[in-house]
């Protein structure tokens, strides 16, 4: 198993050598834009795996934020789910018929259908879902920002368990945020656990035809694809940016940071509230697919998901946490429900899907003992795992050191 | 501002002349129920070399630690280029014009030697986050002119190899890259801790060779704590002794070679 994915690793380099990086992108873009196109003449019953997609494509985007926060800034974030459940509130609150007394019941539509096709007025608030995927993540990066702050001098397994906390906080508020927010007002947030239904489909700003999924999925694909570009595009450009290399200092070694100039609370603070965003962001796109914003879809579990598919795809690397965001998530939404038969015809009495974290803790326990760096590893976390094979560097050092200071004791 | 200790002011030769750049006042600094630095006084004049000597658990990194905002004084104030830094934030200090090196070196392993630098130019840089996703032009020239800079300061110091990773330098050069990395946020005064530590003696010469430089050419003023007695007697300006956290002695390196004390605080009372 090792040799294979050595073997496996080798044979990436030299395949990955073979074309410039850019050509590489280009390619992968081309492919996922054939993609819907290419399954359809392929399978005879595309959707599934075209539902899947969809829903891969919106936790890529989550898997991104993430790594932001833990790969890039190295913040241990166990309640990342906290972010998905703002973010998919905000499209609930923004694109449903939640408060239907706004307006004295005409309801406020901002480049959104005001009349259903049969021709009679929506009560409630809507708002186009490509405004509000930017309210959306803007207010949850201001939440980034507020439960990123207490956390900010806890570091390793404390900033685990207090953000592990936030996660189960977060979607128990809004669960009981059915007659004012922290008892503010009266009005109802939520619906406590029947949550928010239905959501308003997407439809492009000035024009009333609204998408039709879960009848029609590829123009929301598209629409997800598009989101996942802006998401790759914004990780690029942090990356290499003065922000990104104070991420990497902060994470390498605070106490230098802080001593070269990096504002440690700010750069923290950045890093929350840009992965926070990215959650929302994400958040709005499942709310609206779902057709629902129910609490129970916020649970620890999705927290513990993105992390795996940021650890296996290789922790600060973004092209391995897609491919670790696209392995994890396909497996789950699609090869693990086609597998659900194969216990019953030998005699077993479970559904695979149930037992999906199960596999999923396996998958990451194999990973961590075959290839702790991720499929994709960036360059410097190869190196930091690898520090003992890489070089021999600095070990027989210190001693030296050590010795020139008794011999330079001599004072005159 | 409290004046300062009368003791000092009577013995002219124990504090260095100029104006001074800093001016740390009566610092204390007690954990738990140890002393790690007990009132000292000191002062680094500008375009001067000053170093701090001691043996060995003395409380010279403690002391730096307490100038860098690294650690809080428990007592006494430091005023720098006229203004209160004490107990301040380390990035602001750093803002303020102190860059410092560390004893045991502390570079961002996984970075190069140029992004090292570039994290050094931190506090200088202007780029805003809205301005780094969109990468305006003023971002581009930014980073493009920082990475010429970060070159310039690598070469400053003579180091050569400025695209590989830290972790992957020899141990010389990865003092050199802390040096170039410190210059970066272009201080005023400069805090080496230690740095010919593991060097050898032309390392040395080399480095003693870089001081001298970046006092005529760059006006940095530098403090150094150093082991190495060949380098502190022949780059000093003033050397300030500590043991126990105290002030034993001060003055030119020829006063502090023929201190009594400082004899005895080395090499033991017996000697």
């Amino acid at each position: 198993m090792s040799a294979v994915l050595q073997t496996l690793g080798s044979n990436r380099r030299r395949l990955a050598g073979m074309l410039p990086s850019k050509a590489w992108g280009l390619l992968a873009l081309a492919l996922a834009i054939a993609y819907p196109f290419i399954i359809d003449q392929l399978l005879a019953t595309p959707d599934d795996l075209l539902d899947a997609s969809v829903i891969t494509l919106a936790y890529t985007i989550m898997a991104l934020g993430l790594n932001i926060v833990v790969g890039f800034a190295g913040l241990l974030d166990l309640g990342y789910v906290a972010f998905f459940a703002i973010g998919a509130f905000v499209m609930g609150w923004l694109g449903s018929q939640q408060f239907p007394d706004v307006a004295g019941g005409k309801g406020i539509h901002l480049l959104s259908p005001s009349h259903s096709p049969l021709g009679n007025l929506i009560p409630g608030i809507h708002v186009n879902f490509f405004l509000v995927i930017f309210a959306a993540a803007a207010f949850t990066a201001i939440w980034g920002v507020i439960l990123g702050a207490p956390t900010l001098r806890l570091r390793g397994d404390y900033l685990a368990i207090v953000t592990l906390a936030f996660g189960e906080i977060v979607p128990r508020v809004f669960e009981n945020s059915t007659s004012g927010f922290f008892g503010i007002g009266s009005t109802d947030f939520s619906n406590g656990r029947q949550g928010i239904t239905p959501i308003d489909k997407i439809n492009f700003p000035f024009s009333d035809t609204v998408f039709k999924y879960p009848l029609e999925l590829k123009p929301i694909y598209y629409v997800g694809l598009g989101m996942v570009l802006a998401t790759i595009f914004l990780n690029l450009r942090l990356r290499d940016s003065r922000l990104g290399r104070a991420w990497i200092a902060v994470r390498e070694d605070e106490v230098a940071a802080a001593s070269m100039g990096v504002n440690l609370v700010r750069t923290k603070l950045w890093a929350y509230a840009i992965g926070a965003a990215l959650g929302g962001f994400a958040g709005t796109f499942i709310a609206t697919y779902n057709n629902t914003v129910n609490v129970d879809q916020f649970e620890f579990g999705i927290s513990v998901f993105i992390l795996c598919m940021v650890v296996l795809g290789g922790l600060g690397n973004i092209w391995g946490v897609i491919v670790g965001a696209i392995t994890l998530s396909m497996i789950n939404r699609f090869l693990l429900p086609q597998l659900n038969g194969v216990p019953d015809s030998i005699g077993l009495n479970f559904d695979v899907t149930s037992i999906n974290f199960g596999i999923f803790g396996f998958l990451l326990l194999a990973m961590m003992v075959l290839r702790p760096e991720g499929l994709i590893p960036s360059r410097r976390r190869k190196l930091e795992l690898h520090i003992d094979d890489d070089t021999a560097m600095l070990v027989d050092e210190p001693q030296l050191y050590e010795v020139r200071h008794d011999e330079s004791r001599d004072v005159g | 501002m409290s004046d300062a200790p009368t003791t000092q002011g009577t013995a002219p030769a124990s504090e260095p002349a100029g104006t001074p750049l800093l001016q740390a006042t009566n610092i204390s600094k007690v954990f738990g129920g140890l002393v790690a630095v007990n009132d000292v006084s000191f002062t680094v004049p500008e375009r001067a070399i000053v170093t701090l000597i001691g043996p060995n658990g003395a409380g010279k990194t403690t002391f730096f630690n307490c100038m860098t905002g690294l650690y809080r004084p428990t007592a006494g104030s430091v005023v720098f280029n006229g203004k209160d830094i004490t107990a301040q934030r380390p990035d602001l200090v750093t803002r303020a014009g102190i860059a410092r090196t560390f004893q045991n070196i502390k570079l961002f392993r996984t970075m190069t030697a140029i992004e090292n630098v570039q994290v050094g130019m931190h506090a200088e840089l202007r780029s805003r986050v809205s301005g780094m996703i969109i990468r305006t032009p003023f971002v581009r020239r930014e980073e493009r002119e920082s990475v010429q800079r970060a070159r310039e300061l690598l070469d400053f110091v003579g180091l050569k190899r400025v695209d590989e990773l830290a972790m992957n330098l020899p141990y010389g050069d990865q003092r050199r890259l802390e040096i170039a990395r410190a210059l970066g946020s272009d201080p005023k005064l400069l805090l080496l801790d230690e740095p010919t530590a593991g060097m050898n003696p032309q390392e040395s010469e080399e480095l003693r060779q870089l001081m001298e430089h970046m006092r005529t050419d760059k006006g940095i003023s530098v403090l150094l704590i150093e082991h190495d007695m060949k380098v502190v007697m022949s780059v000093s300006d003033h050397i300030t002794v500590l043991d126990h956290g105290e002030k034993i002695a001060a003055g030119s390196p020829a006063q502090v070679r023929a201190d009594p004390r400082v004899i005895e605080a080395y090499l033991g009372s017996q000697a």
